[in-house]
């Protein structure tokens, strides 16, 4: 068994809610068109073809595309070893989708980084709190408009914040430069 | 019996007499007997339980003491990097601290915010607390942590006590 014939059992299951497998570099993606039926689908693969870790969560924000977010699942099976990639789309106007803590536990956390650096809620999720910010802080610090240097904030007695000076940065690196003071981190135009 | 009374120089009593300033006598208290608070929050800490493990021997210069309770501490030392979540804990504790009390930034991260120019990271602990000394390196050696705690007895040497004892603490 590898992970072609498990993507592929998924699809005979839900047909045309699950895409095509697609496969890159020895991995292969799912794409789940309807976010609210994830959880369906999630359970069927953790039950029926023993995926049972859930090894990541994370979304992307794909800035100035509709729909703007993807949430990524990277599921992984201790006993057949076959990993599996799930993607599904979620929109700016909704971003919300059901929780998966009810198929594996782990998912409570991930699904509170997300929220924390996203800003993309979980329903039926037991703790949605922030995990690495704190309570009361405004910004979604991973989305794409957010600059770098953040953005000043004051939570009296909690936390504040101040941007951080650039300097004309982001220090990038040049990994081919042929010396050091080429491939030292820099700050850098597109041209050069 | 002797009849003879001491006149002058007994070198009984006042050969283990030593006289000399006050300020000088307590500072040289002091700086032998620097009670480190070790504010570990991050990859520096690491280089900080080596400093004070049995191969550099910190407790050469009276350091050894590491007190985890801000009470019974005289220095802080900073060792990681300073997320705003945690900035307004480090100043907490720092304010627990009984006087007198002396910081030291250790490493990139702690003195200016290192490499992280980052929403979520203080851009150098001296934006919360009076530093003392800074201690260069990401993170830095032992050897240079010792060297700050040197430099740190010098400085606390050189602390005009009495001076400012006088003074009434302004309120922050």
């Amino acid at each position: 068994m590898n992970a072609r014939d498990l993507a592929a059992r998924l699809r005979t299951r839900f047909g045309d809610l699950v895409s095509e497998p697609a496969e890159f570099r020895g991995e292969i993606t799912l794409t789940v068109a309807d976010a609210e039926r994830l959880p369906e689908v999630c359970q069927y693969a953790r039950t029926e073809l023993d995926f049972d870790f859930l090894l990541d969560i994370s979304s992307v924000d794909n800035y100035g595309d509709d729909p703007r977010w993807t949430v990524v699942y990277e599921l992984y099976g201790l006993g057949h070893r076959c990993h599996l990639r799930v993607k599904t789309a979620v929109s700016e106007e909704k971003s919300e989708l059901p929780t998966v803590t009810g198929v594996w536990r782990t998912a409570d956390w991930h699904e509170r980084e997300i929220y924390d650096m996203m800003g993309i809620r979980f329903r039926g999720h037991p703790d949605l709190r922030r995990i690495l910010m704190w309570e009361g802080y405004p910004y979604f610090p991973l989305r794409k408009d957010f600059p770098l240097a953040g953005r000043p904030t004051e939570l009296p007695e909690i936390a504040f914040t101040a941007p951080a000076p650039l300097e004309g940065g982001p220090f990038v690196t040049a990994p081919g430069g042929k010396d050091a003071v080429q491939r030292e981190p820099r700050v850098r135009t597109a041209e050069e | 019996m002797s009849n003879s009374s001491v006149i002058g120089y007994d070198s009984k009593i006042e050969g283990d007499v030593v006289v000399t300033q006050l300020d000088a006598a307590i500072n040289w208290f002091r700086k032998y007997s620097i009670w480190p608070m070790p504010m570990g929050l991050a990859c520096c800490a690491i280089e900080l339980m080596g400093t004070g493990a049995s191969r550099y021997d910190i407790s050469r210069f009276g350091m050894e003491v590491m007190r985890f309770s801000p009470r019974q501490s005289d220095v802080m030392i900073v060792a990681g990097t300073v997320t705003y979540k945690m900035a307004l804990v480090v100043k907490r504790l720092y304010e627990q601290m009984a006087d007198p009390k002396w910081v030291i930034a250790m490493g990139a991260c702690a003195s200016t915010g290192g490499m992280y120019r980052s929403y979520a990271v203080l851009q150098g602990v001296d934006n919360i607390l009076p530093v003392d000394l800074y201690v260069a390196g990401c993170p830095p050696r032992p050897e240079a942590l010792l060297d700050a705690l040197l430099k740190l007895q010098a400085k606390v040497q050189r602390e005009p006590l009495l001076a400012t004892l006088k003074k009434v603490p302004q309120a922050a």
